[in-house]
């Protein structure tokens, strides 16, 4: 019974199995635990009060206030609000440009791995095509998020209205979270599902604008991750299965196109998956000026 | 079965194949994504619309600017001390993420301070607004006379008592009950120039439905032409008719009695109908 099963159905090679029998389950998943820990916590710090009455984060990811005195505000949805014909009082400014300097600093797409709602969603559909392996792929080209970018301004533009908040998943699972989901919840699992069964990381790695435009932010990110032992290196490409942007790694991993070590393409989310998944302890979590390269 | 080309023959093409795949990468990518847009904001414009039971937090501006204003964060429902205020769910009456209340469920308090303006990061809240009883979230309508009690001659008055303007947004105006022909109707009346739109009438109204009810003011109210001047209102501000004053002409075979002749002005009439069973009070509030 067990064999035919077996048969018919083979385990696939899930990637990380050499990396948990080399460092040990913890080390393997110290950055993924780290990360879950940052993002639930966020939403935690917004629920405590609602919850348990303990005040610290009012608002959502689009506008919010930290304990009475540090506004913040979403800047893409403030250019979006521009775009659409109205001059925001001088507190969403300030807070666009606090996180707007912020993102600049830590490097954008720490946004999308260490904060946003949705990347717990598209990587257990990631998670998901490895584990049953789906196959299926009609991902939409990777540049089809800038697209994106500048036709949700164009679309709050034409319509006078912040037109891109009517679907917007990001926004509309934090604040579902938050506030009550509604019928938000099948945006959500729309998303799930295009990227479990239809585009493998469709949604984070090919569409979703506000990707887009915090990889814009990264350009100059502090925060990276770098390859200093690439030459213990054994081409398992465990990294690149679990890497929501795989393209980033081969320049710093393989050399092409650059000396250093660091992965500098702004579209690494800087989630340190990597990190965890590697067995030879290739990669690390460093800042954008360690050129070290161990021989 | 498709047809071969013959090995070797040169492709018949300006374009270099790279080349070839790189537009049709692009246009693939800008195709995707303008559509996304372009979906995003036909669906927006389809469902922008404020529903009939949902009225905006006080101070809120226009909705077409609103709109534009709104990051929908939910300060101003978080700063509400009375949990009036809910951020719109897809689904929900009111645009997706924006602030609202539902007047039946719970209605606006009219607090002192106005708590829920004070957070609002982007003005969408208008924070220029400062006293209370300025605020103009709706506008309440007596919408359904066949069922209101007090048009069916009881006094419930309901209405009237939880009006926090009280005397002023809603009046109770007498009127003569017609179908005893022996009792007073005292009829709840909205003037919009003082009722704040707060809801509270609505949420008290005792009927399993309610009879008044706080709409939008676009649904709730009409407009006068531009042009439009009210004779009496401008021969008060120039001390007379602009136009002359009006030929008044009596009924015939009335003169001499206030109903039928403009020219006296008689209050009150010592004949006219209803004087007659000596019930009519002609009590005026």
């Amino acid at each position: 019974m067990e064999t035919v099963n077996a048969a018919r159905r083979p385990t696939p090679n899930l990637p990380g199995r050499d990396a948990v029998a080399r460092k040990g389950w913890l080390a393997a998943h110290k950055w993924l635990l780290l990360r879950r820990t940052c993002q639930l916590g966020i939403i935690g710090l917004f629920l405590a009060g609602p919850w348990f009455g303990i005040w610290i984060v009012k608002g959502n990811l689009s506008s919010s206030l930290t304990l009475g005195v540090l506004p913040l505000t979403d800047p893409y949805l403030l250019l979006q609000m521009l775009a659409a014909g109205f001059a925001p009082a001088a507190t969403a400014v300030a807070g666009a440009l606090i996180v707007t300097a912020f993102y600049l600093l830590a490097g954008g797409r720490v946004f999308c791995a260490w904060v946003c709602p949705v990347n717990i969603l598209t990587d257990a559909a990631a998670w998901g095509r490895r584990r049953f392996a789906i196959k299926t792929n009609h991902a939409p080209d990777a540049r089809a998020r800038y697209w994106l970018l500048a036709g949700v301004l164009a679309a709050a533009a034409a319509t006078g209205i912040l037109a891109w908040e009517w679907v917007n998943p990001v926004s509309l699972a934090h604040r579902g979270l938050l506030f009550g989901m509604g019928a938000g919840l099948w945006f959500l699992a729309a998303v799930f599902f295009y990227d479990l069964l239809v585009a493998s990381r469709g949604w984070c790695g090919h569409l979703c604008p506000m990707g887009a435009f915090y990889s814009l932010l990264g350009k100059t990110a502090l925060l990276r991750v770098a390859a200093p032992a690439r030459n213990a290196c054994d081409d398992c490409m465990d990294c690149f299965a679990v890497c929501p942007e795989p393209r980033v790694i081969r320049p710093a991993l393989k050399k092409a196109g650059q000396e250093s070590p660091v992965i500098l393409d702004a579209l690494c989310t800087t989630c340190g998956r990597c990190v965890d998944i590697c067995g030879r302890k290739v990669f690390r979590l460093t800042h954008r000026f360690d050129q070290r390269s161990s021989p | 079965m498709s047809i071969e080309k013959p090995a070797g023959a040169p492709v018949q093409t300006r374009l270099s194949p790279a080349r070839r795949k790189f537009l049709a990468g692009l246009a693939g990518a800008a195709g995707s994504g303008c559509l996304m847009a372009l979906g995003a904001g036909l669906y927006a414009t389809q469902s922008r619309a404020l529903a009939a039971q949902a009225l905006r937090p006080p101070g809120a501006l226009p909705e077409e600017e609103f709109l534009a204003a709104c990051t929908r964060c939910g300060l101003c429902v978080r700063d509400c001390p009375y949990d009036t205020l809910k951020l719109a769910a897809p689904g929900d009456p009111a645009p997706t993420g924006t602030p609202y209340f539902t007047a039946r469920t719970i209605p606006c308090e009219m607090c002192e301070e106005i708590p829920c303006i004070k957070p609002c990061p982007t003005g969408a809240l208008n924070p220029a607004l400062v006293d209370i009883a300025d605020a103009r979230m709706g506008l309440a309508v007596l919408i359904d006379q066949e069922n209101c009690l007090n048009f069916l001659g009881l006094r419930c008055d309901v209405c009237y008592r939880v009006c926090p303007v009280i005397d002023q947004a809603i009046t109770l105006e007498k009127q003569h009950n017609i179908r005893s022909d022996r009792h007073a109707m005292l009829l709840p009346t909205v003037h919009s120039a003082h009722c704040t739109g707060c809801g509270k009438c609505e949420a008290a109204c005792v009927l399993p439905e309610a009879a008044i009810k706080a709409l939008p003011i676009p649904l709730a109210q009409g407009k006068l032409g531009e042009h439009y001047r009210k004779g009496w209102e401008e021969r008060k501000k120039h001390g007379g008719s602009l136009i002359g004053d009006q030929l008044e002409l009596p009924v015939r075979g009335l003169e001499d009695k206030p109903y039928g002749d403009s020219r006296i002005n008689d209050d009150p009439p010592s004949d006219a109908p209803g004087a007659a069973s000596g019930l009519d009070s002609r009590w005026k509030p």
